[in-house]
């Protein structure tokens, strides 16, 4: 049995709906949060990367490559606001995120 | 026999994608994601994509994962009284969870490729060299400009990154370089005039 565009595109499809699944799941953890987007990026690179094999094409790897720069700029900038939230108020719970005062 | 670690990598790449939003311990979150990436890593080898795999081991496992896990650690949070809501919020995820599976799944399997579309390729894979040159030959000419974004994307993110986590703590004693370049000996060295025999 070979493996084709449509078994990547569907461990795609279910990574993709994992990741949703958690932002809403844990709604009060910011860390999980960003880790399903993590995922949800994740599932967008092996897309790319299977339409990339399927048409042999490499600009889908080129595409995959700045999903991923992008993904590692979002996580450092996204735990960094985190460290700064922690230390200004002590906690991280989303909802006690909703004053925009410094 | 691809199949067969087709099957394996992404199994255990979507059972641990279960654990990273399902487990109680982010600490068991942050390593299950490691697994998943490792598998994914997997899979873009089978597809031919070396380069991706290697960068996907290094820069997620070896860089974000780490970042993640150092976080998770340095944050002293109550991750028990955060997990709280899981259950209200279970119907709603697999709810949403089951609408996004049935779109992007009928859009999987009811995908066809035109078979102009391999003829139509922007920059079709060499069969003669490896996927990193192939990559390479691209990336550096004909996507210049996305790799200088890119680099543009990243530099931001370090400066922004080292800016909102920077603090100066008042009370601490630091080096100040350009104190200690200012000094000249005309006004550090005191020359006194001590009478014989009765000390400072």
């Amino acid at each position: 049995m070979t493996i084709g565009l449509t078994h990547y595109l569907v461990v795609g499809a279910i990574m993709f709906t994992l990741g949703v699944a958690g932002i809403i799941l844990n709604r009060k953890n910011i860390i999980v949060i960003l880790m399903s987007v993590e995922l949800i990026l994740l599932s967008v690179n092996i897309n790319f990367v299977a339409f990339s094999k399927e048409l042999g094409d490499l600009t889908g790897q080129v595409f995959a490559l700045y999903v991923l720069t992008v993904a590692a700029a979002e996580a450092a900038i996204g735990l960094a606001i985190l460290v700064a939230f922690y230390r200004n108020r002590g906690t991280i719970a989303v909802e006690d995120i909703n004053s925009l005062k410094g | 026999m691809p199949a067969v670690f087709f099957y394996i990598f992404a199994t255990i790449m979507i059972a641990s994608a279960c654990v990273v939003i399902m487990a109680r311990n982010p600490v068991h979150s942050v390593l299950f994601l490691i697994l998943a990436f490792c598998n994914g890593a997997g899979l873009f080898l089978l597809s031919g994509a070396e380069f991706l795999a290697l960068i996907l081991i290094v820069v997620y496992v070896g860089a974000v994962a780490v970042l993640f896990l150092f976080v998770v650690m340095m944050l002293d949070v109550d991750f028990a009284e955060l997990k709280q809501g899981f259950a209200e919020y279970l119907p709603l995820g697999v709810g949403v969870g089951l609408v996004v599976f049935a779109e992007l799944g009928m859009v999987a399997l009811g995908w066809q490729t035109s078979p102009l579309a391999a003829s139509a390729a922007a920059s079709p894979i060499p069969d003669n060299m490896s996927n990193t040159a192939a990559l390479g030959q691209i990336l550096y000419t004909k996507y210049a400009v996305f790799f200088e974004a890119s680099a543009m994307v990243l530099l931001t993110a370090m400066i922004g990154a080292i800016v909102l986590t920077l603090h100066h703590r008042p009370n601490v004693k630091r080096q100040s370089i350009e104190e200690q370049n200012s000094r000249n000996a005309k006004n550090v060295v005191e020359i006194k005039k001590v009478p014989f025999r009765t000390g400072v």
